[in-house]
């Protein structure tokens, strides 16, 4: 059991081999399959009674997929209604919301030390649902990567080791005129704002998703701005890795260790500190900073793995030459990357070519030789 | 009415204005332009709702980083449909790589 799922982690075995029945489409050569869609359509043609039997039932699942839709669309805004109608009455003296609210308001303060009071909540009081969120983040930008991370594992050829550089360059808007004056003047001043509204989230609105959601803005627009080699020096995948895992450790610990000693009634060493103080709230400081590194990164790194499909330098970036240099890929260069079976270089230099030609240009000529022969 | 009040109908006839034109809006572009107009109206809603960190996140969030993925998932959609997917599976079989003049034989 171990070893076929060690083999099927490497890629050596698929178990839906033997049960699924895959058909290689793309063997069929485009001139066949364009004879066989004729083909259809002059069946089609020939037999008169089955354009309108065809177009009768389109008709008919029309009618159908439109009522279906009305009748769902209605019952899920009535069963909405519904429960919006359960709820309280705004500010009525309902003791389910006014305990709870006026306990928050009026000892918010004293029991979390924290000035803003949303904050107090979602970082003291419901901690727990704010590690939740951060694990949601996490979670999705691990989905993220394992859909769209291009590395050596799933990397086939090196005509998608290309594209995917062809594309990053597709994206680069560092030659820009305006984009990089202006980020020149505004990345610091996001940054700096970010990591104001992160450290200072217990006295003033905002905290570790706002901060976080800033500082990660501020690293989109910086690496949109002056390019990926820029920000390959300060980010790698190995350093997202560690810092969202230390950052939700580090909470899961510290938000343990509070509730723990809170619920067997042990003293919290943790000092308050003078509400309004920079370095006050207890235990909200350091949270703060550990939800804002998780959300940053995963800002970052869904920009990243959306332009080029990896953080940091995963794919050899130097083989294909940014900027004004020439790239070539050779046949060697090719095996290296895997399966490749087909040979191509790419004489032309990757940020330059344009237009529909993959390789080179030399490449869209002989697909236009290829049509017409 | 005061002022305030005046901005607060002004603002949700906006959003709600904003949020029926993101479905009709057949061009993605601007569908997705006005999803990030939709977003920063939100993020103004949330102020004056006096929930500021909730309009701090809504303007970096939905107005920045959302609307930025859109837009490259919208630049990679237009560049893949620029060249016909069935050129190229042509284009990756061995023999037509090697027949194009740049190619190189394997091995």
């Amino acid at each position: 059991m171990r070893e076929l799922f060690r083999k099927w982690m490497e890629g050596d075995q698929d178990p839906m081999e033997s049960i699924l029945d895959i058909s290689m489409q793309a063997d069929q050569s485009r001139d066949e399959r364009k004879q066989i869609t004729h083909e259809k359509r002059r069946m089609l043609s020939a037999d008169p009674g089955s354009q309108e039997r065809v177009e009768q039932d389109r008709r008919w699942f029309r009618k159908i997929y439109l009522a279906v839709a009305v009748i769902s669309c209605i019952s899920l805004s009535l069963v909405l209604l519904y429960t919006v109608s359960l709820m309280p009455r705004y500010g009525a003296e309902n003791p389910r919301t006014t305990e709870v609210v006026s306990r928050y308001v009026e000892e918010g303060i004293e029991e979390t030390g924290a000035v803003n009071i949303v904050s107090g909540m979602i970082l003291d009081y419901r901690a727990f649902d704010t590690l939740g969120e951060s694990h949601v983040l996490f979670t999705a930008l691990v989905c993220v990567m394992i859909l769209l991370r291009i590395d050596k594992k799933n990397q086939r050829t090196g005509y998608e080791d290309y594209y995917t550089i062809r594309s990053d360059s597709y994206f680069d808007l560092s030659r820009d005129p305006i984009l990089p004056a202006m980020g020149r003047a505004l990345i610091p001043c996001i940054l700096l704002y970010g990591i104001y509204i992160l450290l200072n989230g217990q006295n003033s609105p905002g905290g570790g998703f706002s901060g976080g959601a800033v500082i990660g803005a501020g690293m989109i627009l910086f690496s949109a701005a002056f390019g990926m080699q820029f920000a390959d020096r300060f980010l790698t995948l190995k350093l997202c890795n560690i810092v969202t895992f230390v950052s939700l450790a580090f909470y899961s610990f510290a938000k343990g260790y509070v509730f723990f000693m809170g619920a067997n009634g042990l003293e919290n060493h943790i000092p308050k500190g003078t509400p309004g103080a920079i370095l006050s709230g207890g235990m909200i400081l350091p949270l703060d900073i550990a939800v804002g590194c998780v959300v940053s990164v995963t800002m970052f790194g869904f920009y990243s793995l959306f332009r080029r499909g990896s953080i940091g330098m995963d794919v050899d970036y130097g083989r294909f030459a940014s900027g004004g240099r020439k790239g070539k890929l050779t046949a060697s260069s090719l095996k290296d990357s895997g399966k490749a079976k087909g040979t191509a270089s790419f004489s032309k230099d990757p940020c330059k070519a344009k237009g529909t030609a993959f390789f080179s240009k030399d490449s869209g000529k002989a697909k236009a030789a290829g049509r017409k022969g | 009415m005061t002022p305030r009040e005046i901005l607060t109908v002004i603002l949700l006839v906006l959003l709600i204005i904003c949020a029926i034109s993101v479905n009709i809006i057949t061009d993605l572009l601007q569908s997705v332009i006005t999803f990030m107009a939709y977003s920063f109206i939100m993020a103004v809603v949330w102020i004056l709702m006096e929930s500021p960190d909730l309009g701090i996140t809504e303007a970096a969030v939905g107005a920045g980083v959302s609307g930025i993925l859109f837009l490259m998932t919208l630049k990679k959609i237009r560049k893949e449909d620029e060249h016909d997917p069935a050129d190229e599976i042509e284009e990756r079989k061995p023999e037509n790589l090697a027949k194009a003049p740049g190619g190189e034989k394997d091995g």
